[in-house]
């Protein structure tokens, strides 16, 4: 069966999808071997080719990939016992939020992270991963939790952004968004955020105000979506890539804007080739700023977080 | 006709058309009225001075901060102009250096904090000087032990300064926090029209009480991007202060005639301790 892609990797993805034919045949004739490996050559130019040096908004079409790992994926892979909390004890459940407790290595955490669907049945509970308040309100019950039980919390983002809907305005959308901001900035134990596709606006802001921000390598993080900024800008959603351009919102530029602490490098065109090569990577990247995080004393924790917080953007004129 | 935005523009005529009912005011009756249109009480919005003029007690706001003015941090152009021109586009036609002006003063002869939003310069956007502002006025009102007035007029956080000004979330909500935290004095914001997106996600919603102006309208989403979503018309009042008080997110809806009485009645707690 054909594979998802995007125009700019068409012929790449035709190719592999030959390449597979092909080694069908190899398996069983070896005279098509030869043809195997002169495919495998074709398709490692072009992969550095096409892949090499991806715009802004490639990197935002990879960011939303239907085959990129979702939020779940990454709890699953990462995360083991894991304990959900379902709702806020207030008004619903939000599955575009999953939350719980569970052990990272041999270490107890708690955990939030914004969870889209990997199609349309599933999107239809999760809301394409967009949060309406009583997902916010869960997570704040989840930082209580991992501050009574003095263990670290872990934010995973991949959000369009929160809900614009009625019921989510209603039930106070902003009231939510802030009240988390607040909470985790204020959060008497360590904090990691890790943005691993998309960081939409307020509804990622909400629980990524960690002591350390991490971001995959083709992850956005924006103050609107490239087809909102086109949209304001130009009254056209199709100069979105231009919008992506200007908005300087790739997870590199953040880091040289000294936002990110750090970039975790994706497999050539996007972590959906290989799962578990990301999964490993996050994992370490998130065991070794646990580490140095948990060796400090709290008050020094707090201390450097709202430093850093304080200070951002502080050039004027 | 009186709109939102020509509403100082109609200097010849006696006679202005309210864009809100349609009937016609005499000029002279709608000032006096603090730009309330008489006949279906349409609060038109007030610029930061105006605003300051209202709530203040004579002569008693002095600014600071006042020298801050934004730089270009992203080299944000479109093909049309470039931040820094829309900057200064925005400083001659409103006057001011940025979208905030904070300062001290006394509300009803009560000594407090003020910050006040003008949504003429770049829809009252928070950007990075924006931000500092809000922050440096908790600072103020927390070393000086004054309680903290808010009065917002914002369409959110400012597109043209990108992750920083989503980031002035994070640094005016901590600041919110630290207020809350280790004052025993006020925080009240006055939401007037819009008050919506990053400015209602971070400090705004955070004080200690909430007063909105009537028919303001206060949300975390825009209404058109609602309505795009749901592809539904919205209900009628949706978003309006009235809409929040029923649903209990904001405590009060005060006429701008009561703004300074009630205000000033929020920010006395605790003062006579
Ligand atoms: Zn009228």
């Amino acid at each position: 069966m054909r594979r998802f892609s995007y125009d700019f990797e068409t012929k790449i993805i035709d190719l592999e999808e030959k390449l597979r034919k092909v080694n069908q045949l190899a398996s069983q004739n070896p005279s098509f071997e030869r043809e195997v490996k002169e495919l495998e050559r074709k398709i490692e130019n072009l992969k550095k080719k096409v892949y090499g040096n991806p715009t802004p908004w490639q990197r935002v079409l990879f960011s939303r990939h239907p085959e990129r790992p979702k939020v779940r994926d990454f709890i699953n892979a990462l995360i083991n016992g894991f304990i959900p909390v379902q709702g806020d004890r207030l008004f619903a459940a939000d599955n575009a939020i999953v939350a719980g407790i569970g052990f990272f290595g041999g270490r107890e955490v708690a955990v939030c992270g914004t969870d889209k669907g990997k199609n349309t049945r599933e999107n239809l509970t999760k809301n394409f991963g967009m949060a309406h308040p009583e997902g916010y309100r869960k997570c704040l019950l989840v930082m209580e939790l991992a501050e009574r039980f003095k263990i670290p919390f872990l934010t995973f983002i991949d959000t369009p952004g929160a809900y614009p809907g009625i019921g989510a305005e209603e039930r106070g959308q902003a009231w939510a968004i802030a009240r988390c901001i607040e909470k985790m900035l204020w959060l008497q134990v360590p904090t990691l955020a890790i943005i691993t596709g998309e960081g939409g606006s307020g509804g990622a802001i909400a629980i990524a105000c960690a002591d350390r921000i991490l971001m995959l390598e083709n992850a956005y993080y924006s103050v609107i979506s490239p087809e909102g900024c086109a949209s304001i800008l130009w009254h056209d959603e199709k100069r979105a890539e231009e919008a992506a351009e200007v908005l300087k919102l790739t997870a590199s530029d953040l880091h040289s804007f000294g936002l990110v602490y750090e970039v975790i490098p994706e497999p050539l065109g996007g972590c959906h080739r290989d799962p578990n090569k990301i999964f490993k990577r996050v994992r370490e990247s998130i065991k070794k700023h646990l580490d140095e995080l948990m060796v400090k004393e709290i008050g020094t924790i707090l201390e450097e977080r709202h430093n850093f917080y304080r200070q951002i953007g502080n050039i004027f004129k | 006709m009186v709109s939102n935005e020509n509403v100082n523009n109609q200097e010849e005529t006696k006679w202005l058309r309210c864009s809100n009912c349609r009937d016609l005011i005499y000029k002279r009756i709608f000032f006096e009225n603090q730009k309330v249109c008489p006949l279906c009480n349409f609060h038109y919005r007030l610029t930061a001075h105006e605003r300051i003029e209202l709530l203040f007690d004579k002569g008693s706001f002095v600014e600071i901060n006042a020298h801050l003015s934004s730089v270009d941090l992203l080299g944000f152009k479109t093909p049309e102009e470039t931040y820094e021109e829309t900057l200064r586009r925005n400083q001659e036609k409103t006057g001011l250096k940025e979208a905030c002006i904070t300062g001290r003063g006394k509300i009803k002869g009560v000594e407090c904090i003020g910050i006040v939003f003008d949504f003429f310069f770049m829809g009252g956007s928070m950007g990075t000087v924006v931000g500092e502002k809000v922050a440096r006025a908790f600072e103020e009102a927390l070393s000086k032990e004054l309680p903290l007035v808010a009065v917002t007029a914002s369409g959110g956080a400012r597109m043209q300064e990108g992750i920083f000004s989503l980031m002035q979330m994070a640094k005016t909500s901590l600041l919110a926090g630290r207020f809350k935290r280790e004052s025993q004095k006020a925080f009240v914001t006055l939401m007037t029209n819009p008050t919506t997106g990053g400015v209602l996600a971070s400090f705004a919603s955070l004080a200690d009480f909430i007063i909105a102006e009537p028919g303001a309208l206060i949300g975390f989403a825009g209404p058109r991007v609602i309505e795009k979503t749901v592809k539904a018309k919205l209900p009628k009042g949706f978003q309006t202060a009235e809409f929040l008080y029923e649903r209990g997110l904001i405590d009060m809806v005060i006429p701008r005639s009561k703004l300074s009485e009630s205000i000033s009645e929020v920010i006395s707690i605790g003062v006579n301790r």
